[in-house]
Parts: structure tokens; sequence; C-alpha cells
């Protein structure tokens, strides 16, 4: 039998048990730490790296080229414009991305000339393409307000079927943990924010709430009439529920993350930037930080606003002088 | 046993569903193949980042202050449309995303190609000269005899001298179905035009442009009214035009009107191509016409709107222009292919690990749901004209872990059950009830996002909500026609019964613990070691499930003895 069985076995029994709950204060400083920093950040950096779709520019790609010299481009453009700033990126085997800031028609058809010489390609090997600085902000809004409704309806959803608002807002404060925090997470370490990395921020949302639905679910259920018991308390049931999902949170984030670190591994070592490094690591990001925040913050912040409720902290101080009478 | 021979029967009856709708949907594909649909396929279409093209995307351009419609966006990706087809690229896909217009090539598109997509269309009024089938002819019974009467300089649009012998010779040896005009080309608005109809049906010799499109002020379908004013049955195109415009038509129609057929026809051409050309009835003076004929509603509306906008001139910006090499789309889609088979195999080395003899049914549930999602998106591909892109496949991925997870939330709860003493037949059955609830709450929030990201987003986004959407879907089918049937018949195998320890069943003894009933908790030692006594922590493990059952009976009996 293997260990996680037997801890899994011993979380479901209350044997062993850790105590989400009663740590709060812990967990609630981490998270305002970290999200205060997931803040401080991006500003003390001075905003995001954003992607030519955001900042707009001309782009040109290389096609089958044996040389994968940098330096070359840089050279190849300013020959034709001096002194403007040039990024070459290596993607995948054979092809070379050079970004320059938005050329004129004609100019562009030099550089592009010029880099297929410097590259020793032929003319049409060089794809040049340009992107206006709106595309880029034209997705994210349109992806902003697909999530600020998103939001309002999934916590309607979920008032619904819980029957109660506070785990809605519990669910909320867990999200926007995450959002901040794998958004933070890009600036802090100078990822490029892409198309592609606004989608894997997007799967957060639906990830993250996903699984605070499942750990809820238990909750729901162990929380069942609970101000009726003369054993336990709200905090405790609560606290239980956690664990006792404790081994699927696991496993489900293991299995979860497997397929996508493995992208993020083969994208970035054999195709270096691009789509599915960009995508993948918001994914991997966000699964990691949504199972983490169902945890230690959306089921403790839950537990916080509803043992105030009248019931139940009349039903914990019966419990607590029967306990200390059988203690004592 | 009655109760499980029922089960049994109910888990395979689901599995049977479950074959007949996936060998549907692959009968649908074959016989649609079989049957000669083109499209037909079994090979799902790649998006351009995976098979290397060209993504040129459109942004109108409209006067300040105005919207531009739903409508006019339409005519504008059709009239691009023919214009792409018309240059001999196959496979374009073009596509409203707000309001811009997508247009994916494969390949890099040449620089005509280009000014082709962008241009604004044009629509304008030629007088026609001459009009017959659309295949080679001969003027005249006996070889060709000259359209043209006389040497006579022409007098106006509509005289036939303008007809040069070459032009004839064009005109004669002009066959609709073979290519006959170079995409983008541009005629001289001076000259006469030889051309076909958008149908291919028919071909013309046109007369100079007499009105251009600025001069149409609109166009809608409607019932001709009748003499008494009473609405008919029959369907027409109205026309109005400007001030000028009107002048234009009455002096057009004034000319028109006494000629013989065909010369009392004009035609009305976008792109070069003739959309229609009515027969003149009238001299029409109030700058407003209406062209009958055998219309139903649905070809009325289609004539008035590509007049309505065919003579709006919207032209286009290129917002963004992207190339992706053909090497560089295998790479990624090797990259993502190869990625997703490591995962896979990461994922069931784990669930081996995890759920030893019961891995068979996580990987049994991600092979169905692979399956599932391949034949889907294959139908796709035909029906909708589906393409896969990158970020789709990165909701495939997300997929994994979902459908992963119902097995996992489900199994859980099996032995949550099974330690509360249960049997494993019933623990089954009863996780079941339990879990299905789980299982489609969330469901319906990961289906949730992905329909009001699909519906307010655009671009990959959308493709990337559309795949979640789908895994989601494919997930909810997979767990209750697959999972929950395959689990109901394996745990009934007498391996799965024995509590060997590679069942992934096995259960040590353990103190079981959790809700039993209204009001009545046992008590997780741990929560409160400390505060009982040892002796009663040991007391109450050693106690069995039935034991602990009466105590906790006895406790709420005493309970509402108290309260009463």
């Amino acid at each position: 039998m293997s260990r996680f069985t037997d801890l899994g076995n011993q979380l479901y029994s209350g044997e062993k048990s850790v105590n989400f709950v009663g740590r709060r204060k812990y967990f609630y400083l981490a998270a305002i730490i970290t999200v205060v920093l997931a803040i401080l950040i991006p500003v003390v950096k001075g905003g995001f790296n954003f992607g030519i779709e955001f900042r707009g520019g001309s782009e040109y790609k290389i096609s089958e080229s044996k040389l994968q010299k940098t330096s070359l481009a840089e050279a190849a453009v300013h020959e034709v414009v001096p002194a403007i700033q040039v990024n070459t990126t290596i993607i995948g085997a054979d092809t070379v991305r050079v970004q320059t800031p938005q050329l004129s028609d004609e100019q562009s058809e030099k550089v592009r000339l010029a880099l297929a010489k410097a590259y020793e390609v032929k003319d049409s090997n060089v794809a040049s393409s340009f992107i206006g600085p709106n595309w880029g902000a034209d997705i994210t809004n349109k992806a902003l307000w697909g999530l600020l409704i998103f939001i309002l309806l999934a916590a309607i959803l979920m008032a619904l079927y819980f029957r109660t608002l506070k785990m809605s807002a519990a669910a909320m404060l867990a999200l926007a943990h995450d959002l901040i925090l794998t958004a933070g997470l890009y600036a802090a370490l100078g990822f490029e924010v892409t198309p592609a990395a606004v989608i894997g921020f997007l799967t957060i949302l639906g990830y993250s709430l996903y699984d605070t639905v499942v750990v809820f679910d238990k909750i729901r259920e162990n929380t069942h009439e609970v101000e009726f018991s003369e054993t336990t308390t709200f905090a405790e049931q609560v606290n239980l529920a956690i664990n006792q999902t404790l081994v699927r949170s696991i496993n489900t984030s293991v299995v979860g993350v497997l397929p996508v670190a493995s992208i993020l591994f083969i994208g970035a070592t054999f195709l270096g930037a691009g789509t599915l490094r960009d995508i993948s690591l918001a994914l991997f990001v966000g699964i990691i930080v949504g199972t983490y925040s169902t945890i230690f913050i959306a089921a403790p912040a839950y537990s916080h606003m509803r043992e105030g409720e009248a019931k139940f902290t009349k039903a914990e101080k019966k419990i607590l002088a029967k306990r200390s009478a059988i203690a004592g | 046993m009655s109760e499980k021979r029922t089960a049994t029967r109910a888990a395979l009856r689901s599995l049977t569903w479950l074959l007949t709708l996936m060998v549907g949907i692959v009968g649908v594909i074959g016989l649609g193949m079989v049957s000669g649909e083109q499209k037909a396929t079994f090979v799902p279409n790649l998006a351009l980042d995976l098979s290397g093209g060209t993504q040129v995307i459109l942004t109108p351009i409209v006067e300040e202050g105005k919207e531009i419609l739903p409508e006019q966006l339409d005519q504008a990706v059709s009239i691009i449309r023919q214009r792409v087809d018309s240059t001999g690229v196959s496979e374009a896909q073009i596509n409203t995303s707000g309001n811009n217009i997508v247009v994916s090539i494969p390949g890099i598109p040449d620089s005509n190609t280009l000014a082709l997509i962008k241009s604004s269309a044009k629509l304008e009024f030629r007088p026609v000269l001459v009009a017959s089938a659309g295949s080679k002819t001969e003027i005249g019974k006996d070889g060709s005899r000259p359209i043209k009467t006389s040497t006579a300089k022409p007098t106006s649009p509509s005289d036939l001298n303008q007809v040069t012998p070459a032009l004839q010779r064009e005109y004669e040896k002009l066959d609709c179905s073979t290519k006959f005009r170079e995409p983008g080309q541009i005629d001289d608005a001076e000259k006469p035009l030889v051309t076909c109809d958008r149908s291919l049906t028919e071909k013309y010799i046109l007369g100079p442009v007499e009105i251009t499109g600025v001069d149409l002020e609109g166009a809608d379908a409607g019932t001709v009214t009748g003499a008494q004013g009473v609405a008919t049955n029959e369907w027409a195109v109205n026309l109005n035009f400007n001030a000028e415009g009107g002048e234009k038509f009455a002096k057009v129609t004034g000319r028109l009107f006494p000629l013989a057929e065909p010369q009392n026809r004009f035609a009305v051409t976008i792109d070069g191509y003739v959309i229609t050309a009515p027969t003149t009835q009238a001299v029409i003076t109030g700058g407003s016409a209406q062209i009958t004929g055998s219309f139903d509603q649905a070809s009325s509306k289609v004539l008035a709107d590509q007049l309505k906008y065919g003579s709006l001139p919207i032209s286009f910006a290129v917002q963004s222009q992207e190339n992706i090499s053909a090497t560089l789309g295998s790479e990624q889609l090797q990259a993502g292919l190869l990625a997703g088979l490591i995962g896979i195999i990461l994922v069931v080395i784990y669930s081996v690990f995890q759920y030893r003899g019961l891995a068979v049914i996580t990987i049994g549930s991600l092979i169905v749901a692979g399956l599932l999602t391949y034949i889907l998106i294959a139908l796709l591909t035909w029906r909708a004209d589906y393409r896969l892109s990158l970020s789709g496949i990165a909701g495939l991925i997300m997929g994994i872990g979902i459908t992963a997870d119902s097995f996992i939330v489900y199994y859980e709860r099996v032995k949550d059950e099974l330690r509360e003493g249960k049997p494993l037949y019933v623990a089954v059955e009863s996780a079941w009830n339990r879990a299905k609830r789980t299982i489609i709450v969330s469901g319906a929030v990961s289906l949730l996002a992905s329909v009001v990201l699909y519906l307010l987003t655009v671009g990959n986004v959308r493709g990337f909500a559309f795949t979640l959407g789908l895994t989601t879907l494919i997930d909810l089918t997979v767990v209750f026609l697959f999972t929950y049937p395959a689990f109901r018949l394996l745990t009934k195998s007498k391996f799965f019964m024995s509590g060997n320890a590679w069942t992934g069943l096995q259960l040590k003894e353990s103190s079981a613990f959790g809700y039993t009933g209204r009001g009545t908790f046992r008590v997780a030692p741990s929560v409160s070691s400390g505060k009982i006594a040892k002796s009663s922590k040991e007391a109450e493990r050693r106690q069995t499930i039935a034991e602990r059952k009466a105590t906790a009976d006895q406790n709420s009996s005493a309970k509402n003895k108290e309260n009463n």
C-alpha cells in the first residue's frame, strides 16, 4: 500500500490533519504580502514586457536559415534604418524572428532583402509582417470584458448552487489572488505578455474556480446542519473537508500540471519563444496557484466569513464547554 | 444479488450508448465521404499557426461617428472571399471577428493578393450591348458576323459601333467556366467591357460606366405593390439614387427603354462581374427604381444587400499581418503533439502509481475522451469548417486534467464510502450519487467560462474557449457513459473484490469519521486531541462502525430528550 493512500485514509478519518482553518492568519499574511509584491513589482519595474502585438511594429521571420546568429539581423536592419531598436529571437530549429518598430513599406522591403542577404537565404524565405498597436489591445479589452462577465455569472451560479453568497465571495477572493499573483509573476520575471499569455491567463479563472467548486462541494456536505452538532464546530468541519479532499487536490493538480509542464518544457527547449511556451507558462503557474489558493485562502476565508454567524457561535460555545468538561 | 445484476445491466447499457454515439459520428463522417461530400474527412484541419500561412486582420475604415453594420461586414466578407477565390488560392478562410475581418491564407501571399484583399468593392452600372449564354459562341448563323454596323463613331454608350472586331473576338471566345479575368483587374470605365455574371451562366459586352455605386443611396427587398395599392406576393428589389444618380438614371433609362433586347438592359457589376442585368421597362425619373423578376424573399434580399453594401465603398486598413512558415507550423504541431504524448504518459504512470488496478479506468477514460474529441473535431472540420489551432490544443490539454479529475473525484468518493465501512458494490453506487453533483457543478463552471469567453472574445482566445467547452462537454459524457459504468463493472470482478494491494481499493483499518446523520458527528481525535482523554480516543478507535453508530444514535436521542 502506498504511503499516499495511507495518508488519504488518515486525512479522511481526521487521524492526521493539517489545521488550514486555524492557521489562516499566516496564510492571509502570506497572501497579502505576495499580492502586494505582485502589484508593486510591475510598478517598480515600469510595467509589463508587452509583446509586439501590444506595442505594434514590424516583424520579419527568416526561415530555413543555417545561420542563427542574432547579431546579423541587427547589422542588416541598421544598414537600412540606423539606430532603431532590433529584437532578434531564434524560434525552433531554423527560424529567426526579427522585430523592429514600425517601418514604412519601402523601408520594410529593403530590410527584408537585407535580412535575406545577411542570413544567406532566398528572398522568399523572409516574410515581413506588421502588427498595428491596436490588435493586442483589442483582444485584451474583449478578454477583460469576458472575464468580468464570467466572474459575475460564476458568482451567481455558485451562490445559487451553494445557497450562500459567502461561498461565491470566498471563491472570488481566491480567484483575484490567483490572477494578481500570475500577472505579478509575469512582470517580475519579465516574461513577454503576448495574446497567447492572455489566453493562458484566462484559463486560470476557469481552473481556479473549477478547483474551488470541488472542494466547496465537500465543505457544503460536511457543514450541512453542523449547527445541530454537539461534537464539532463549523470551522472544524470546514477544515476536515479541506483535509478530506487534500489527496484529490494534490492528485488533480499533478495530473493537470504534468501535460502542461511537458508542453512548457518542450516548447521552451525546442521552440523557444512562441505560443506554446506563453500559453503553458500561464497554465503552469495558474494550476499550481489555483490549487494552492483553494486550500489556503478560499476555504479558510469561507470559514472565517461564516463562523461568526449566531447559530454557529452558539453551537461552538456549547461544544467547547463540553470538551473542557471532559478534559477537566 | 438482483440489485447487482440491474447495476451490471445499466452499466452495459451506458457503454452501449457511448459506443453507439461514437460509431454514429464515425458513420456520419464515413457516409459523407462515401457520398462524395468534399469536406468530409477524418483528418482535422489545422489553423494557420500549425499549417503555416498568413493571417491578415483588416479593420474597416468608416467615417467618423458612423458604425459599420453587421450586414455590411458580411457583404465585405463575401466580396473578399470571391476575390481571394479568384486568385486561385484554395483553403482561404475569411471570417469576421468583432468588427474586423480575418483573412487566413496558406503560404505567403504576393503583394497583388494583399492589395486585392484590401481594396474596396466597385459597383458600376453599364448598359448591355450584347448578351448570350456563357459558353463559346459565334454571332450569326454562318460564322462570325460583325456586330458593328458601320464604321461611324459611336454616338452613345449603347451604340453597337463600340464593339470592335477585337472585342467581338474576345466575346466569342469567352467561356465563362474558364478563368477570364485577372484578380484585381481594373477596367477602363470609359471603354466597353466583356465579362460574365457571377453565376457564370451568361456573358455580356457592356458599354462604358454610366453610374457608379456612389450615386446609389440604398437598396432593399420588398413585395411589389399592385395597381390598386395592394401588396402582392411578388418580390422585388428597390433602388434609391441620390439626386445626381436619379438624373443619370433617368437619362440612361430614357435611352435604353426604346431599344431592342438585349440593348434595353443595363448591368450592375461588382468587381467587374455582373450581379444583375434587368430589362428597362419604363423611363424612370423619380430616382427610385424597382427590379422585378423571378425573385423570392431570400434571393431579393441577397441582391439588395449586394447592391446596398457593394455601393458603399468601405475600405480596409491592415491591422496586422502575420506569417508563419510551414516549417515553423509543423514544428509547433510536432512539439505540441510530442508534449501532449509525454504529458499523457506521465499522467498514466502517475495514475498507476496512485490508483493501481483502477488506473485502467483513468487511462480508459482518457482514451475514450481522446477518441471522442478527435472524431468530434473531424466532424466540426467538415460541418463547421473548424480548424485546430495551437491555442485550441492548449484547451485540449486542459481537458486531460479535467477528464482525469472527474475520475479522481469519483474514486476518492468511493474510498470515502469504503472508509465508512460500506461494502464495495454499495460504495460504488452511493459515491456516484455524491460525486456526480460535484462533477456536474464544476463542469458547469468550466462550461460557463468557455461560453462567455467564446461569445465575448475574438481570435485565438475564441479557439481556446471553444476547445475548453468541447472538452468539458466530452468529459461529462465520458464520466456518465464510461467512467461510472466501467467502475461498476470492474468492481464486480473477482480481482477487485479481493482487496488485493493492486486493486487500488484496499483500505487499512483506520478510524472512520464523518457525518452520520442529522446532528451527529464523530469527533476527529486529532482535532480535539488534548481535550479528550486519551483513553476515550483509544476506545472510540477500537469500536466497530456499528458500535459507533449505536453510540451516535444514543447521543442524538439523548440530545432530543434534553430538548424536550
